[in-house]
């Protein structure tokens, strides 16, 4: 039994329908990349997943049906969201921050587990006490990604960690991801659209287009494939001028032929 | 001098009851970055349901406190559930428009109950003064108020920042959205909130109307409400501490402006300022305070998200 079985789901924000009919699989331990250009219902699937809006099909996580439970619950189940933007508490301190990571669990072992995290990234460590609104981007994705784990997540969803984020620590970010991954058996499923990084951590990718999965394989597959990767993977190119957090790898002089279907890179 | 100690004394014990109501605006304000303008009605509330109990009924006044307290906290509960809760928390006008009906919705009924006759308040700390001295007198009431104030701030200080329902309600406040991702029912957070809020602000006015010089009316949290909103504006909204410090800066500045409009009836150069008056001081204060620091004196400032 796959560790998350998406069935037909359906969802969007009142009458726009932006999942339709999206079915994909995450197996225990496996880091799954979601590709797809702007608008295709990359976070949208994400959102739906933790129960943030209003989703009809099937998400059976564990073999438990989770569409309709509230976030609350859904966090309780193993599922943890780092949300586009990050979402931390700018408010609060990166302490609290931590500590509210954990509101879902009652165990002895929380305070430990922030102290983990100040050991695995000390910079967080150094500023506990500071506002998490005050550090920079970079140490602002750390704070979110550990503060989702401190719910010890069995599943950890990622919505464009790379966004708004120097290409240099993109790297490294994406380097602690598989860290992570294989130290602790954390599954995840990332959305992202510097494709390049984030095959190179994933065992399988789907892309996403209009709302359903329109192409599946390993990563291996989808980044030796050419016309994959110049129909999906070098949309970015196009989009270059607009999004600031491309992905540098992608020389901007390697412009894509024309994809082999209508793909609607800007809906 | 015994008159400026008489007005320091004054202006502490008043700003202790607008501290105390003010924390109540503070605590709704922590969670949703809403003024409860009902606030103060809901307070005047819980006062005459005291009342009843004590005055009416002869149960001890602590004992009728206490109950009190619990009933107010359950309506507003109920008052969360039903008419806030359906709404957008994000937008705040109508939030905002449906606490100024509960205002008025509050004081009418109030009104039609115990209509507009003040009553004797029974007191809730021994009658009688700690020390005299010429005009200046320290009673057990203010000793009284100003004590309980304090152990209030002390015990929301611990609840806001060392329990778990405190961290729940400033995470609420900073960001709804990642609340509900790290676990947080953020109902179930807010309608405590308010249940919690409402009692602080029985308590406030219990320790308010219980002065041996006032009677209880179904308007006289309305003054209160005015110097509350001031305080907790002057101390920063989202600040425990700054509704204490707050509150009692207003009862200060309160009484000193009645020791001004005494000067002006003795010096003719100045022209005679009535003790009506000093419901400007609130205003003067919330007009410095949002021009020169909107943050106020302990408030959190806003953090740009990067």
């Amino acid at each position: 039994m796959a560790l998350l079985e998406a069935h037909d789901v359906h969802a969007g924000y009142g009458p726009v329908e932006v999942l339709r009919g999206l079915d994909f699989t995450v197996e225990e331990g496996e880091v799954v990349v979601i590709l797809g250009a702007n608008g295709a219902g990359k976070t949208t699937t994400l959102r739906a997943l933790s129960g943030m809006i209003a989703t009809s099909g099937s998400f059976l996580f564990k073999g438990q049906e989770i569409v309709g439970k509230d976030p609350a619950d859904i966090v309780r189940l193993g599922i943890a969201h780092v949300p586009q933007g990050r979402g931390t508490f700018p408010e609060l301190s990166v302490e609290d921050n931590l500590y509210a990571g954990a509101y879902a669990r009652n165990d002895k072992e929380i305070r430990a587990d922030v102290e983990s995290w100040y050991d695995a990234y000390p910079v967080l460590g150094e500023r506990r006490t500071q506002q998490a609104g005050s550090l920079s981007g970079g140490e602002q994705q750390m704070l979110a990604v550990s503060r989702a784990l401190m719910s010890r997540p069995e599943l950890l969803l990622l919505d464009e960690p790379s966004l708004g984020l120097a290409p240099i620590i993109v790297k490294d970010l994406f380097a602690k991801f598989g860290e992570l991954n294989r130290e602790r058996g954390t599954s995840m499923l990332v959305v992202e659209q510097s494709a390049q990084l984030a095959l190179g951590i994933a065992n399988r990718a789907y892309v996403l287009e209009s709302g359903s999965i329109a192409i599946e394989g390993t990563a291996e597959q989808l980044r030796n494939d050419d016309s994959i990767k110049r129909a999906y993977l070098g949309i970015e190119v196009d989009e270059a001028e607009h999004e600031s957090h491309e992905d540098p790898a992608d020389p901007p002089t390697d412009h894509p032929a024309s994809p082999p279907t209508d793909h609607g890179a800007n809906l | 001098m015994q008159l400026f100690l008489a007005r320091v004394i004054d202006g502490l014990s008043n700003g202790a009851a607008y501290a105390a109501i003010a924390l109540a605006l503070v605590l709704i304000y922590k969670a949703t970055t809403l003024i409860n303008f009902a606030q103060g009605s809901l307070a005047m509330l819980g006062g005459f349901v005291t009342y009843v109990f004590a005055s009416e009924q002869g149960v001890p006044i602590w004992i009728a406190l206490f109950i009190s307290m619990l009933l107010s906290g359950l309506l507003a509960a109920g008052l969360e559930r039903t008419l806030i809760r359906p709404f957008d928390p994000s937008d705040h006008l109508p939030l905002v428009i449906i606490t100024l009906g509960l205002l008025l919705g509050i004081d009418s009924i109030a009104g039609v109950i115990w209509r507009n006759d003040p009553r004797a308040f029974p007191g809730l700390f021994p009658d009688g003064d700690v020390f005299t001295w010429g005009t200046t007198t320290l009673r057990w009431y203010d000793v009284g108020v100003i004590v309980s104030v304090l152990i209030m701030v002390a015990l929301l200080e611990l609840l806001l920042n060392k329990t778990k329902i405190g961290l729940a309600f400033r995470a609420v406040s900073s960001n709804l959205e990642s609340s509900r991702l790290v676990g947080i029912k953020v109902g179930q957070t807010l309608m405590f909130g308010w249940a919690l809020a409402a009692a602080v602000g029985t308590l406030a006015a219990v320790l308010y109307i219980s002065s041996p010089i006032r009677q209880i009316e179904p308007t006289f949290m309305l003054r209160v409400l005015i110097f509350s909103t001031a305080a907790a504006a002057l101390g920063g909204l989202d600040s425990i501490k700054g509704a204490l410090i707050g509150g009692l800066i207003m009862g200060l500045l309160q009484a000193f402006f009645g020791y001004l409009s005494g000067w002006s009836k003795e010096w003719s150069w100045m022209p005679e300022i009535g003790n009506e008056l000093n419901l400007a001081t609130a205003f003067i204060v919330l007009l410095f305070v949002l021009l020169l620091k909107p943050a106020g004196l302990f408030g959190t400032k806003g953090i740009e998200r990067v």
